[in-house]
């Protein structure tokens, strides 16, 4: 089983590796618009928490981006192989597991995830930002892109046309990115709403990085809800990969 | 080497095949024959562990499907009527993904790499981008992917939809050198005359259902072995004989212009079915 999932990030990997400058040289885009927008020119008369706003939004925008390349490289190109190129099936009829298939994805999605928040932390430090990266800041990282990682799986066994896909991304991904404690916290909300974007992922990602970040206690709570959220959407990633046969 | 029994397969309320019996025996090559819609693909999706079957048995090498479907998958090689290469790898990575979830040892895979790559002629092209290659080139290394791991049945849906004569040509040799060598072959095909040149048996399916099966000539000589066709104000129209005296006894009473042939797998095809498909 090791092997087999060996051999599905092995495939990812051979691509990334052929567009790795490419690769990194669009990532380094998003970011550098966010920090200029919100750090550099909307931030600098704002105020969080006795910080800059720079440093307040930095893991905001780690965790939204993490968010965004985990699920995109994942979602689309499978969502693409399923539907339209066909080229699943050359994993479906070869003798490996559900199980191999859909970890070997979600740890090639979640790697150009964290390579891209890579390039941020290292922006960010350019930009002047103070962050304290420890170990726990990592896990946190990787339990993210882990969640979007396997939930563009699932997006992707569901969606049957590229459109949905955008769109998913639009009234799902979209509002997560504002609203999930990104660019502010969510104190003042409407209760409702409040309680809503409590429940979603990203929240507990920004919580978690902010957190760590600024020295305060380890959010063990956020990180426990991050695996469970990956262990779910695996579950059902397989589940799916089982169902397409029917 | 394939056996089917009783197979179905329903999508909803929509029946794609009903009850189909069948059984292939090994070093044979099997061709399945039906218009659009009749439930070819089906059958080759559900032989090759891509569909589940409704219901019935299917045992391929001795393995029952709904036990070792893993078994199954790891003694057929399979090559789909659409390409599906992967476009952002090399011919020789994609051959190396497909040889590495078949678990190959390295050595013995880079070795079956170089040696089909030579035999589908496309060694000088091994590290360019497939997305290049013409559809004759892509439905070779559809083949040399399929046999890499050294199956025991190669499933073949459409193989020569859309390619020249010359390359049809080309995989027919390719196709019988492979049975040659005691590989079992199914292959499903539009083209009447690709099936009677390469199958000893045919089987014709339409909407579902099995309605003949036999070897090509057998089924030609169920019609009678001569056939003579000429054209009315209603359209075409063909009559078959036993005997070639009497045929042409028959033609010389018709005023229109005649031709007197054997007769073909396609007059089989279109007496059994009733419509004429593409050829």
């Amino acid at each position: 089983m090791l092997y087999d999932i060996w051999t599905v990030f092995w495939r990812d990997w051979l691509v990334l590796k052929r567009r790795i400058g490419r690769f990194i040289l669009s990532r380094m885009v998003s970011p550098i618009l966010y920090l200029v927008a919100f750090g550099w020119g909307l931030g600098r008369s704002i105020q969080v928490n006795q910080g800059s706003y720079l440093d307040f939004i930095v893991p905001g925008i780690i965790a939204l981006n993490s968010m965004n390349i985990s699920f995109n490289s994942v979602g689309s190109p499978l969502n693409m192989s399923r539907v339209y190129h066909k080229t699943l099936e050359e994993y479906l009829i070869a003798p490996i597991s559900s199980i191999s298939f859909v970890i070997g994805k979600v740890a090639s999605g979640a790697l150009r995830g964290l390579l891209s928040s890579l390039i941020i932390i290292l922006l960010a430090f350019a930009f002047g930002a103070h962050a304290l990266i420890t170990i726990w800041f990592a896990i946190a990282l990787v339990l993210n892109c882990l969640v979007f990682a396997s939930m563009g799986l699932v997006a992707a066994m569901v969606m049957n046309t590229h459109e949905d896909m955008a769109n998913f991304n639009t009234y799902v991904l979209l509002p997560m990115s504002f609203l999930c404690a990104t660019f502010f916290i969510p104190d003042h909300l409407p209760t409702l709403l409040r309680w809503l974007i409590e429940f979603l992922p990203l929240t507990h990602a920004s919580h978690a990085l902010r957190a760590i970040v600024s020295g305060g206690e380890t959010p063990v709570l956020s990180l426990l809800i991050m695996a469970a959220y990956i262990a779910a959407f695996c579950g059902i990633g397989v589940w799916l990969m089982e169902k397409v046969r029917e | 080497m394939i056996h089917i029994e009783n197979f179905s397969k329903k999508f909803g309320e929509r029946t794609a095949v009903d009850n189909l019996s069948l059984k292939i025996a090994k070093g044979e090559i099997f061709g399945l024959l039906g218009p659009n819609g009749a439930g070819k693909t089906t059958t080759i999706r559900v032989l090759t562990m891509l569909t589940r079957p409704t219901a019935g048995k299917i045992v391929i090498d001795g393995c029952e499907a709904s036990h070792q479907e893993q078994h199954i998958k790891s003694v057929i090689g399979v090559v789909p009527q659409h390409f599906n290469l992967d476009s952002d790898l090399t011919p020789w990575e994609n051959l190396e993904l497909h040889g590495r979830l078949h678990h190959m040892m390295p050595q013995v895979r880079n070795q079956r790499i170089e040696e089909l790559l030579k035999f589908v002629e496309l060694e000088d092209r091994a590290h360019e981008m497939v997305q290049k290659f013409s559809g004759g080139m892509k439905r070779r290394l559809m083949i040399a992917r399929a046999l890499l791991h050294q199956p025991k049945v190669l499933f073949l849906d459409e193989p020569t939809v859309g390619l020249d004569p010359q390359v049809r040509r080309r995989l027919w040799d390719l196709i019988r050198h492979l049975k040659n060598e005691g590989l079992t072959v199914l292959l499903t095909t539009h083209y009447i005359e690709e099936a009677e040149n390469l199958c000893q048996r045919v089987a014709i399916m339409e909407k579902g259902k099995l309605i003949a099966i036999d070897t090509p000539r057998a089924l030609c000589q169920r019609l009678g072995s001569y056939a003579v066709e000429w054209a009315d104000e209603e359209g075409t129209k063909t009559k078959f004989f036993a005997d070639r005296n009497e045929a042409s006894a028959f033609a010389a009473t018709l005023v229109t212009t005649t031709t007197l042939r054997q007769t073909n797998l396609e007059d089989a095809f279109v007496e059994l079915t009733g419509r004429k498909v593409a050829g």
